[in-house]
C-alpha cells in the first residue's frame, strides 16, 4: 500500500535548515495497521503529510495506494483519507454539513453522502449532533468528527495523525474498535501515529519507531519487545538511587540501569532468576529494598534502548539540525 | 457538467451557507459605500454643474458607477482574512487532500464572494435611485458585469496574498499599502479628467481607472464609447490573470 525510498523533507526557517525527515524507507502492506511511534518532533507528521500529498518531499520517492506520489498526486488523493493532528473543522459549520461537503469533494452524490454521514456519526458516538455548529462540540466530540471527515468517503488507505488525542477511555476503546473494523470489515490499510504505547501495542500489527527523522526500528510489537531481549526489574529503594545504580551497573548480567523516582530500573536477561541476585547485592551494600517487581519489556523500553530517550519524557525535540 | 465545475459548486454551496449563517458581514460591507452615497454624493451635484472638464452625464451618473467599482475593489479585497482563519482551523488542508481540482477549491470561494458582491451592488444602485440617479437599465447591467469581473479579480488576488503571506499581520499592511494609491489613481471619487496632466498620465497606468471610465460610459448609456470597451477588456484581463495566479498558488504545496 505504501513504499517509500529515501523520502526526506527539509524546512527552511530563519534560524536555518530543519531536517525534519532524513530519508525513510519502509513498506506498509495492504490490510495492515501500522503505527508510527516517536517522540515530539521526530518527523511523524511531516512524513504523513508528504504521503498525503500535502507537502512536497525534498528528496526521495514513494508509491502510495498504487500511485506515484510525485507524478500522480490526484490518484493518490482519490484513495486516501487523512486526519490531521490539529483538527480540520470549521467552527461555524454544522456537523452533518461538514461530512456531506467532504464526501462530495470526493465525487460522492449528495444522497449517498448524507447516508454515509449519518452512519459514521452513529458509529463514532456522535448521533444526534448532526445539526449542531461545530464550535458547540466538546473537544473529544470534535476529534471524533475530524476522524469521521477522514473516513467518510471510505478510502482504502487511511492516515491518522494521533487520532486518540483528547479522547476519554471509552471513546478511545470505541475508536480502536472502529479502526480494527476498518481493517477487518473493509479491508482498509491504516497508518497511524501515536504517543500512546498501549495504543500501539494493542492496535498495531506492526510498528515503525522514528526518531530525529529516521526509522530506527520496525517490527511487530512482540518482535520489537523481543529485540530488547531482557526483562525489567524495578527496585524501590530507601537509599540513594544513584549509588545503587552504580553498584548494579557493575554486575555481570546487568545490561542497563536507569535511576527512576525512588529507585532503579534494571534490564537483565532473565528477570525471575536475576532479581534475587540483585537484591542480595544491594543487601550486601546496606541498601534496603522496599519492593521489587519484574516486568516483560514494554514498547517504552524498546524506545529507550533504540534512542536512549524515554517516549514518556516528551521533551521538546532538540533542534535536529546539528545532531547526528 | 464537467468535474471541476461540479466540485466548485460544492465549495460554493458550502461557503455560501457559512456566510448566510452570519449575514451581518454582507450588511457591514454595504455601510461604507452607503455613507459615501449619502454624505459625499450631494457635494458633487453643484461641482459637476460648475466645473469644466467634468465628464458628461449628471453627477449621480458619474458618481454611482465609481462607488460600484469601489465596492467591487474593497468588498472583495479582505476575503483573504477568512481564508487564513480556515487555514488555521485545518479546513483548507482537508479540502486539499481531496482529489477535487485546485481550481475548483479556489473558484468555489470566488463565486461565493462575487455573488455577495453583486447583491451589495444591486442594493447600492437601488438606494442611489432614491437620491435621484437616472438609471439606464442596460448600462447598469453592464456595470454589474464589470463589478463581477472585479470581484473575481480582487478576491483571487486577496486569496493569493493570504496563501503566500500566511499571516494576518502581513496581509493587513499590504492591503492598506496597495488600496490607497489604487483608489486615488482610479478616479473613483473625482474624475481624473480634472487632474493635472502628470497625474492624469499616471492614472492611465492603473487598470482600474479604465474600468471606472468604462462603467461611467455604460451608466450614461454611451454603449459605443471606446472607454466602455477598454473598461471591459481591463476588467476581464484583471479577472483572468488573477484567477490564473490564485489557482497556481492554490496548487503549490506550501499553500
Ligand atoms: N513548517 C515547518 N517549518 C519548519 N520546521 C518544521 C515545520 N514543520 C515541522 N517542522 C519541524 O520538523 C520536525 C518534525 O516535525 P513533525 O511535526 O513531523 O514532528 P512529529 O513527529 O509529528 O511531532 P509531534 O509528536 O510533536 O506531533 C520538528 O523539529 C519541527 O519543528
Ligand atoms: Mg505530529
Amino acid at each position: 500500500m505504501i513504499t517509500t525510498r529515501g523520502l526526506a523533507r527539509t524546512f527552511k526557517t530563519r534560524a536555518g535548515l530543519v531536517e525534519a525527515v532524513r530519508g525513510v524507507d519502509f513498506e506498509v502492506a495492504a490490510g495492515e495497521i501500522v503505527g508510527f511511534l516517536g517522540p515530539n518532533g521526530a518527523g511523524k507528521t511531516t512524513t504523513q503529510r508528504m504521503l498525503a500529498t500535502l507537502l512536497a518531499p525534498t528528496a526521495g520517492e514513494a508509491t502510495v495506494a498504487g500511485a506515484d506520489l510525485r507524478r500522480e498526486p490526484r490518484r493518490v488523493r482519490e484513495r486516501i483519507g487523512y486526519v490531521a493532528q490539529g483538527g480540520m473543522t470549521n467552527p461555524t459549520a454544522l456537523v452533518a454539513e461538514e461530512l456531506v461537503m467532504q464526501a462530495r469533494l470526493f465525487g460522492i452524490p449528495r444522497p449517498d453522502a448524507e447516508a454515509r454521514a449519518r452512519r459514521l456519526l452513529a458509529e463514532l458516538d456522535l448521533a444526534g449532533l448532526d445539526a449542531r455548529p461545530v464550535k458547540t462540540l466538546s473537544g473529544g466530540q470534535r476529534r471524533r468528527l475530524d476522524i469521521a471527515l477522514g473516513l467518510v468517503h471510505g478510502p482504502p488507505l487511511v492516515f491518522l495523525d494521533e487520532p486518540s488525542t483528547g479522547l476519554d477511555p471509552h471513546s478511545r476503546a470505541n475508536l480502536w474498535g472502529h479502526i480494527r473494523g476498518l481493517r477487518d470489515r473493509d479491508g482498509a490499510t491504516v497508518f497511524l501515529t501515536t504517543h500512546y504505547l498501549d495504543e500501539a501495542d494493542a492496535l498495531c500489527d506492526r510498528i515503525l519507531v522514528i526518531d530525529h527523522g529516521r526509522v530506527v526500528a520496525e517490527g511487530s510489537p512482540e518482535a520489537l519487545k523481543r529485540r530488547v531481549s531482557g526483562d525489567v526489574v524495578t527496585l524501590a529503594l530507601d537509599g540513594d538511587p544513584a549509588a545503587a545504580a552504580a553498584l548494579l551497573a557493575a554486575q555481570p548480567n546487568v545490561r542497563a540501569v536507569q535511576p527512576v523516582d525512588g529507585g532503579v530500573r534494571v534490564t537483565v536477561e532473565r528477570g525471575d532468576a536475576e532479581a534475587i541476585a540483585l537484591m542480595r547485592v544491594l543487601d550486601g551494600a546496606g541498601v534496603r529494598v522496599a519492593s521489587l517487581s519484574v516486568a516483560r519489556p514494554s514498547l517504552d523500553d524498546v524506545f529507550l534502548t533504540m534512542t536512549g530517550r524515554s517516549l514518556r519524557d516528551d521533551a521538546p525535540a532538540a533542534a535536529p539540525g546539528g545532531a547526528p | 457538467m464537467t468535474r471541476p465545475i461540479r466540485e466548485a459548486l460544492v465549495v460554493f454551496g458550502y461557503q455560501l451557507r457559512l456566510i448566510l449563517r452570519e449575514p451581518v458581514w454582507v450588511v457591514i460591507g454595504l455601510i461604507q459605500p452607503l455613507i459615501y452615497l449619502a454624505l459625499f454624493g450631494p457635494l458633487l451635484e453643484p461641482i459637476a454643474k460648475a466645473t469644466p472638464g467634468f465628464p458628461p452625464g449628471d453627477a449621480w451618473q458619474v458618481f454611482v458607477p465609481g462607488l460600484l467599482i469601489q465596492l467591487g475593489i474593497f468588498g472583495s479585497m479582505f476575503v483573504g482574512f477568512g481564508l487564513l482563519g480556515e487555514m488555521r482551523a485545518g479546513v483548507v488542508e482537508r479540502m486539499r487532500v481531496s482529489p477535487a481540482s485546485r481550481f475548483a477549491l479556489l473558484f468555489g470561494r470566488v463565486m461565493r464572494d462575487t455573488l455577495v458582491l453583486l447583491v451589495q451592488a444591486v442594493v447600492l444602485t437601488l438606494v442611489a435611485l432614491a437620491f435621484g440617479l437616472e438609471l439606464v437599465p442596460g448600462g447598469a447591467l453592464i456595470t454589474l458585469g464589470i463589478v463581477a469581473l472585479l470581484g473575481v479579480a480582487l478576491s483571487s488576488l486577496s486569496y493569493t496574498a493570504a496563501l503566500r503571506l500566511k499571516s494576518e499581520d502581513a496581509l493587513a499592511p499590504l492591503l492598506n499599502m496597495v488600496s490607497v494609491p489604487v483608489l486615488l489613481l482610479s478616479g473613483i471619487l473625482l474624475p481624473m479628467t480634472l487632474a493635472p496632466h502628470w497625474l492624469y498620465s499616471l492614472s492611465r497606468a492603473n487598470p482600474f481607472s479604465h474600468v471606472v471610465e468604462g462603467a461611467r460610459a455604460a451608466f450614461r448609456g454611451d454603449f459605443g464609447a471606446t472607454s466602455l470597451a477598454a473598461g471591459l477588456v481591463a476588467a476581464a484581463f484583471l479577472a483572468a490573470v488573477s484567477l490564473w495566479l490564485a489557482t497556481r498558488t492554490f496548487a503549490r504545496e506550501s499553500a
